[in-house]
């Protein structure tokens, strides 16, 4: 077979750093085809040796992760992984970034980053129930921040809420460190029997290789490399053309008609076409199986006219699956498509030859061992080196600064957490969402964590079963401190989980880092993988699947180091579920963990001091599960009737939350000795607050005992008053209106987040 | 007595609506759009979603859909038909009840539980008037509109059945409809009553565990009237 030599070797080096290539990676693909590569190779061996789709940079330290443990049924290395939920049930998940993109043209970014990780999801044989977002900006006070939150949420409910797949939760944050790179991550889950896993392994020479779905365009072409792979400077807007335009519609028939092929048994394998498009998707299914692909680009249908066989190969065009199918189960597999109104083309075929071949009709345009793509990207060992402001920061002592005191100046300072966009409602944006289509959202969002029913709604079995999902992530935190920060976005999803009354299974994760070939970038990305594997490990949560962005940085400036935790926990009886708000009047208050002088990192010192530094919260792993299990046990037994963990803005904004959504008033004394501003606003970890009825406290507190966890009893619920003894007390009104309307505000640009912090 | 909950391509709630007829012990199944016969049948249901991605406008498409022409024929006879959020837009697209629904005043998606106060009867939802019942709506054109005359009418027959109100069930001054829905409309039927479109989607609080039970009038008064009738 001769491969049109369409590059001299005078040109392809060039052309080669121009796709984002390193001169040594150059030097590898002529060693592995032994002769000049093709431009059709050369743009295929760019993309699928780029970090997004190589993970070139990030792979060594991700072996640290845990991955196995008794729910897992499909660990990292698949579309998504999977875990079982019990009763022959199973749960699909995984997180991905769509940072990029999205700083760029906001709704299309993040509607894109929706469908493409639900892709992922169906392509395991799961049928998605959920999608949570976590979401990081600039402050609102510019026009461009606001442009950007509003188009991406936008953009996650135009697409989501088209598919029939309910947003259930996830997360804000506004810290400058992301003005000139937001984050967009989305998390999907899905459903599915045991028995219907799937997985992306071709296999069977003859097998015939079926494009399903949208025509390919031009949209999109080296989003990988360009986009995901590179800094942001002022060129950006430049690079619009290289975001993809998604159609839900498509999707949502997608979804449909995969999910019959699978369970008609007419496919050997599916899998989505993401990054670098056909490329990817095509040479991973080869590999995998340890065959060979032999694919016509003149088969693929097209939406533009004169498209060069490269970019039909390396296209990021939205809703389009490859699927491969046995000769005799062809025409099923296609009238099933047919049915749902899609397209569906035979491109190619499987072969023996495990080469991956690239053909323009008769002409064959690229030609290469199929694993090489896949698998042969060169891995690195960045060099890495301690930031020196990490040692700056620690040594801080909040002390130095003035606080407040007086009962009226410590209520001010509530309320204005409360009004911090950090920490304030997110009902604006959570009701641009449907977070109720399947009808099996239990607990809905705005707690701590969102409940979901399992069972086959109108289709099939419904069961007594549930799981309990959260995202989290402190950026500040591991801004601050890598390791302990990483820890503690595991330890609050976690808590979020162990709040709702689920029992942790596994996580997912979406590492947002700014530039690795910077060595203090690639130390915190180090240490926070360090921090995480290790809490993994102690706590036997295993990482089921994620996602690495890097180059999340603009002019020189990285984010603060951002990864993200989705966690997923199981509950046995969906009936032992529980949520954040205070129940009925006279329900006992505990305190379940201990505070401690810790106001470092807080959002305390942000809002009242305009100040991102100290000592991050200490975290005891062993304290957090003994904390977390006892409250779980509580919760199961019947005796905990509300439980909300303390995070930003500590335990007076822990109690503040429970009071508005309960709409009843506390009465709280704090038994500690601690300085009054550390006492209600420190965010020290492993606190939650649970409420019991009167005749249940004496049990309550033998469990705690029993458990062998700290303990306080600190009050009860009930009145119109959120009163903390001899420190502050504010009515249920001022509460909520510091609460509510904060985010809509700022969205409108009818307040400024300066106004905020002045009270 | 068989409840037909249609398919559109893009659908999304017709898994919910078979899922709370079977919840309440009712017989329903699956229509699809490419379907040309509803026999076997005794009421209809077009379910929320984004028929054909709502492309040119909510419902344009669906209306031609081939199960159409017997959805048309089914309640001409007097056959029950129900349409919920992307069908009741359907429903008006089809000329099967009056008046068109606008992108949300505030053009924002709205996903939120809302009450609502019964002020008309049909052969769908027959309670005291005034009853005030909560039930979550979730769309981008909700926003009710139709001529002046269409709307004396409406009123003058009873065919407002439910209106966006306050939680006490009072009507604020400048409206209490999240989405500018004209006179806080939020469901209407035909003369003859026996079809009926809501913005609301009462089969997501069906069952306690997702929230509620107000929806079950929906579809469980449907089945007693016909009971009636057959009787």
């Amino acid at each position: 077979m001769t491969v049109v030599a369409d590059l001299s070797p005078e040109l392809a080096p060039k052309l080669a750093v121009e796709l984002g290539l390193k001169p040594s990676e150059y030097d590898h693909v002529v060693e592995i085809l032994g002769r000049t590569p093709t431009i059709t190779e050369l743009y295929m061996y760019s993309l699928m040796w780029s970090e997004h789709c190589s993970y070139k940079h990030s792979r060594k330290a991700l072996r640290m992760f845990p991955t196995e443990g008794p729910h897992v049924l499909q660990g990292p290395g698949e579309n998504a992984g999977v875990i079982g939920v019990g009763d022959g049930w199973a749960v699909a998940f995984k997180m991905e970034s769509h940072n990029h993109p999205s700083a760029i043209e906001p709704y299309q970014g993040a509607a894109t980053g929706v469908g493409g990780i639900i892709r992922d999801i169906f392509t395991m044989g799961a049928r998605p129930i959920a999608s949570l977002d976590s979401l990081r900006f600039g402050t609102l006070d510019k026009a461009r921040q606001r442009y950007l939150f509003e188009g991406a949420v936008a953009g996650i409910g135009g697409y989501g809420n088209c598919i029939g797949v309910p947003t259930v939760g996830g997360e804000v944050y506004f810290e400058e460190a992301y003005e000139g790179n937001c984050l967009i991550n989305a998390m999907s889950i899905g459903l599915m029997r045991e028995e219907d896993l799937m997985r992306a392994v071709a296999a069977g020479p003859g097998n015939l290789v079926l494009l399903i779905g949208s025509t390919t365009g031009r949209d999109g072409i080296g989003g990988a490399s360009v986009l995901a792979s590179q800094e942001f400077d002022e060129r950006a807007e430049d690079k619009r053309p290289s975001v993809q335009v998604g159609d839900p519609f498509e999707e949502k028939l997608l979804i449909e008609a995969c999910l019959e092929l699978l369970r008609g048994d007419l496919l050997v394998a599916l899998g989505d076409l993401g990054a670098a498009g056909l490329t990817s998707s095509a040479s991973e299914m080869a590999s995998r199986g340890g065959v060979g692909l032999d694919i016509d680009v003149t088969k693929v249908p097209q939406r533009e006219p004169n498209m060069k066989p490269f970019e039909i190969m390396v296209s990021e065009s939205q809703e389009r699956m490859l699927a491969v199918v046995e000769p005799d189960k062809l025409d099923a597999a296609m009238a099933v498509c047919a049915k749902w109104g899609l397209r569906s083309t035979v491109i190619g075929q499987v072969t023996d030859t495990g080469r991956f071949v690239v053909r323009e009709g008769e002409t064959v345009v690229a030609d290469m061992p199929a694993a090489t793509l896949a698998h042969d990207a060169p891995i690195y060992d960045p060099a890495m080196e301690r930031p020196a402001y990490l040692d700056e920061v620690a040594a801080f002592d909040p002390h130095t600064l003035s606080h407040p005191e007086s009962p009226e100046a410590l209520a001010e300072t509530l309320l204005g957490l409360l009004a911090s966009p950090n920490i304030c409602s997110r009902r604006w944006i959570w009701e641009q969402y449907d977070h109720q289509v399947m009808t099996n959202t239990v607990v809905l969002p705005g707690g701590d964590a969102a409940v979901l029913r399992i069972g086959d709604t109108g289709r099939g079995e419904m069961t007594d079963r549930a799981i309990a999902v959260s995202s989290d992530c402190n950026g500040r935190y591991c801004y601050l401190d890598p390791y302990t920060g990483a820890q503690i976005a595991l330890a609050e999803a976690a808590r979020n989980v162990t709040c709702a009354g689920g029992e942790p299974a596994a996580i997912t994760d979406c590492l947002n880092f700014g530039n690795p070939e910077k060595p203090e970038v690639f130390y915190t990305f180090y240490e926070a993988i360090r921090g995480l594997s290790d809490a993994c490990k102690a706590w036997t949560i295993p990482v089921i699947s994620g996602n690495v962005s890097f180059y999340n940085e603009s002019f020189g400036n990285p984010i603060y180091p951002t990864p993200t935790v989705g966690l997923v926990g199981v509950l046995d009886h969906v009936d032992q579920h529980c949520t954040m708000d205070f129940k009925d009047e006279g329900d006992v208050i505990v305190l379940v963990g201990e505070s401690y002088d810790e106001l470092g990192g807080s959002e305390y010192l942000k809002v009242e001091h305009g100040l991102v530094t100290g000592a991050v919260p200490s975290l005891d792993l062993e304290l957090e599960a003994a904390v977390q299990a006892a409250v779980r046990d509580g919760i199961r037994s019947g005796l905990i009737k509300s439980a909300h963990d303390c995070s930003e803005g500590g335990i007076a904004v822990a109690l503040a939350e429970s009071c508005i959504a309960g709409d009843i008033g506390a009465d709280v004394h704090l038994h500690d000795e601690l300085p009054a501003v550390s006492s209600l606003f420190g965010e020290s970890q492993s606190r939650i607050v649970v409420t019991c009825a009167e005749d249940d406290a004496d049990a309550l507190v033998e469990s705690l005992i029993a458990a062998g966890v700290p303990y306080s009893v600190i009050g009860t619920v009930g009145g119109d008053r959120l009163a903390i003894c001899e420190r502050l007390s504010v009515s249920l009104d001022d509460l909520r209106d510091a609460y509510e309307p904060t985010l809509e505000a700022l969205v409108h640009g009818e307040l400024q987040s300066e106004e905020l912090h002045e009270g | 007595m068989r409840f037909g909950v249609v398919v559109f391509p893009g659908s999304n709630c017709e898994q919910d609506v078979v899922g709370a007829c079977r919840y309440l012990g009712l017989e329903a199944e699956y229509v699809w759009h490419g379907d040309t016969s509803l026999d076997g049948f005794d009421a209809i249901v077009l379910p929320g979603g984004f028929s054909y991605g709502d492309y040119i406008r909510c419902g344009a498409v669906a209306r031609f859909s081939p199960v159409m022409n017997e959805v048309v024929r089914f309640a001409e006879r007097g056959g029950p038909v129900l349409g919920i959020c992307n069908g009741f837009q359907i429903l008006t697209e089809a000329h099967l009840l009056p008046g068109a629904l606008l992108r949300n005043r505030g053009l924002k998606f709205i996903c939120r539980r809302v009450p609502l106060r019964v002020d008309g009867s049909c052969d769908w939802l027959d309670l005291p008037l005034g009853t005030v019942l909560e039930v979550p709506i979730n769309h981008n054109e909700g926003n009710y509109t139709c001529d002046a005359a269409t709307l004396e009418r409406l009123n003058a027959n009873g065919q407002v059945v439910l209106r966006y109100c306050e939680p006490d069930g009072s009507s604020a001054e400048d409206g209490s409809a999240p989405n500018g829905a004209l006179d806080d409309i939020a469901g209407i039927c035909n003369e003859r009553g026996n079809v009926f479109g809501l913005m609301p989607h009462p089969e997501r609080v069906v069952d306690p565990l997702s929230g509620g039970t107000d929806g079950q009038p929906f579809l469980t008064t449907v089945v007693r009237k016909l009971a009636e009738v057959a009787g």
